[in-house]
């Protein structure tokens, strides 16, 4: 398995005054499922767009497979793409569609007709050959985009947000689908999305984008659980920032004073320095614990519901900390929005659980 | 609410007579047993129509109407081809000069245009005919070649000739297999209205002919002879018929392929 497949190196696109890319380098794995998160701006389409030939980056190179393909016009690629509006030519047919691509490979016919007939398979849309564009459903687009890009048989298949248009039931059978697909061609994935969940999800690893530039790479377990910096943590699930500033450190350990509620030692993964007052400690709302009784926690406070949303499967607690102006979410499947008649109630706190970050 | 509409319907009654009356006069007049146009009738003829098989010169004009019609309605579709894609695809510098110098023929007065060719031609020692009446029908049908095209291809999606790029086309390949097809009832609508536009042409006609007449020209010509005229009427009411025909076909090709939204931006252009 190839570590280096994909090598971005040292990339930049800039269009005018914008560093929609900024000075970016990593690389991605053979076979990899790689994501590519991020808000709308962040670079994330262009990073793509640059893989597949549409632009041209302003500085660096870009490898694959160990050959330099930065100056490759798209045609002379080994990537294939599916793209955000799926891109169906509406002039020929599902079938004619799925062969558009085959034409200059040099293949047999019956190669040709092997091929149609295993891709067709593969995403389910055997007997819709001789549909055209606007007779198929979103998922069915989707389909055929993705048959057209697999048929090539690419090194390297780039997705530009292909779930985006999808409702949610269909969006979430297709996120399974797409990752048993991967799995089972080996086809290393490029995908590009603005929803962490999708992005979490379905991947091996994300590289979480902003301001042109990546905030962390890692897999989808670290990005929620150790994020390396405030945007991060904020953008990929949810949070709660309490202002603290930190004193002197003890091994892995280190003491920070968290405002309003006192000094506590937590742990500094991110080596975040000593005596310093930029930084944040950050707190998931299903991590914390919500109570009628005062607990025996390493941090239990009492605190008066705001406000409460029900969302089924769990329930969010807008809680105001008794003698803080702060409010903190804290979620909890264990009760609802019945549970507390007179809305006063604690909220507990381990200390393992809150991730010290610095401000930037 | 009905009544409203009845108010609307005589409006628009009278102003279609009002358009179209006249025009019918031709054809009703081409079939009259008579020198001049004027009531009662006088019977019914097609001797007119066969006396206007029998001209040698208006076979003549013709044939050259429709020459400078080919070259010209080819020519300025190709540039106009050329030229839409650019203006829709891409943002440059000197965009909106561009558009505006194109469309320039199409707003100054169409005599001032004659003149200035006619004088350019004269000074470069080049003699008048159908070469510079097709120069200048270039100029004058490009820009509606542009409007046309300009319709057509902003309803386009650029992400199909990406796709098509990555498949594995070069940028010729893209545009024969893709654009083209999708673009190809615009083209011919384009086609069509140019040959259209040129064909009915005058005034540059007037000015940079010399003695090779286009069938406008010998329409005039004819006009100034009073026993000549029936026979005029005849070809009028041909060429109303032809133009009618062309003109509803380019207009349905314009909108053949897309949805019923661009339907209704087309016809607003």
């Amino acid at each position: 398995m190839n570590e280096n497949f994909i090598q971005i190196n040292g990339i930049s696109k800039h269009f005018g005054n914008v560093k929609a890319v900024d000075d970016v380098s990593f690389s991605i794995k053979e076979g990899e499922f790689f994501s590519l998160l991020g808000p709308s701006g962040c670079g994330k389409t262009t990073l793509l767009r640059l893989l597949a030939g549409f632009e041209y980056p302003t500085n660096g190179n870009l490898l694959i497979d160990g050959s330099d393909i930065t100056a490759l016009p798209p045609d002379k690629r080994p990537t294939n793409m599916v793209f955000q509006n799926y891109a169906i030519f509406p002039h020929i047919n599902v079938e004619q569609n799925i062969k558009f691509g085959l034409r200059k490979l040099g293949l047999t016919d019956d190669d040709i007709k092997k091929r149609v007939d295993d891709v067709l398979a593969l995403v389910k849309l055997e007997g819709y050959e001789e549909r055209f564009s606007g007779q198929l459903s979103g998922g069915q687009r989707q389909r055929v985009a993705l048959a057209r890009a697999l048929v090539r048989q690419p090194k390297v298949l780039l997705l530009d947000e292909p779930l985006g248009a999808l409702d949610k039931k269909l969006r979430d059978e297709m996120q399974l689908e797409l990752r048993t697909l991967q799995k089972e061609i080996g086809i290393t994935f490029v995908f590009v999305t603005h929803d962490q969940q999708e992005a979490i999800s379905m991947s091996d690893r994300v590289a979480v984008m902003s301001e042109g530039k990546i905030q962390q790479l890692s897999a989808p377990n670290e990005l929620y659980k150790n994020p390396e910096n405030i945007f991060v943590s904020d953008f990929i699930g949810e949070t709660n920032f309490l202002k603290a500033s930190t004193k002197s450190k003890d091994g892995d350990q280190i003491n920070v004073a968290i405002e309003d509620l006192g000094d506590f030692k937590v742990k500094n993964n991110l080596n975040i320095p000593e005596n310093s007052s930029d930084v944040v400690c950050s707190v998931r709302p299903e991590s914390m614990m919500i109570s009628r009784d005062k607990s025996d926690w390493d941090i239990c406070l009492e605190a008066k519901i705001n406000q409460t949303s029900y969302l089924g499967e769990m329930t969010r607690f807008y809680v105001e900390v008794s003698g803080i102006n702060k409010v903190i979410t804290v979620s909890s499947q264990h009760f609802d929005n019945q549970s507390f008649d007179n809305n006063t109630c604690f909220i507990s706190i381990s200390l393992e659980d809150i991730s010290l970050l610095q401000k930037k | 609410m009905n009544e409203k509409n009845n108010s609307l319907l005589v409006y628009t009654l009278i102003y279609f007579g009002f358009l179209y009356i006249p025009v019918l006069f031709l054809p009703i007049f081409s079939f009259n047993d008579a020198n001049y146009m004027s009531f009662p009738l006088a019977g019914f003829t097609t001797d007119h129509y066969e006396e206007m098989w029998s001209k040698r010169n208006l076979h003549k004009a013709l044939w050259a109407s429709v020459k400078v019609g080919v070259v010209a309605s080819v020519v300025s579709t190709a540039i106009a081809l050329l030229a839409a894609k650019a203006f829709v695809r891409y943002k440059f510098r000197g965009q909106n000069v561009s558009y505006g110098a194109i469309m320039m023929p199409f707003l100054i007065p169409e005599i001032i245009l004659a003149v200035s060719i006619l004088i350019i031609w004269i000074n470069l020692g080049f003699p008048l005919g159908l070469v510079p009446v097709t120069i200048g029908h270039i100029l004058f049908c490009t820009p509606f070649a542009m409007l046309i095209l300009i319709a057509r291809i902003e309803g386009f999606d650029f992400s199909l000739e990406e796709a098509s790029r990555d498949l594995g086309e070069n940028a010729w390949g893209t545009f024969y297999r893709v654009s083209l097809p999708l673009y190809l009832p615009g083209i011919i609508a384009a086609l069509l209205l140019s040959f259209i536009i040129s064909f009915d042409e005058f005034i540059l006609a007037f000015f940079l002919s010399g003695s090779d007449a286009t069938l406008p020209m010998y329409m005039w010509n004819q006009m100034r002879f009073v026993k000549k005229l029936p026979h005029v009427l005849a070809l009028g009411a041909v060429i109303i018929v032809f133009t009618t025909f062309i003109v509803l076909l380019a207009f349905w090709l314009r909108n053949v392929g897309q949805g019923k939204e661009k339907k209704d931006i087309a016809i607003k252009l």
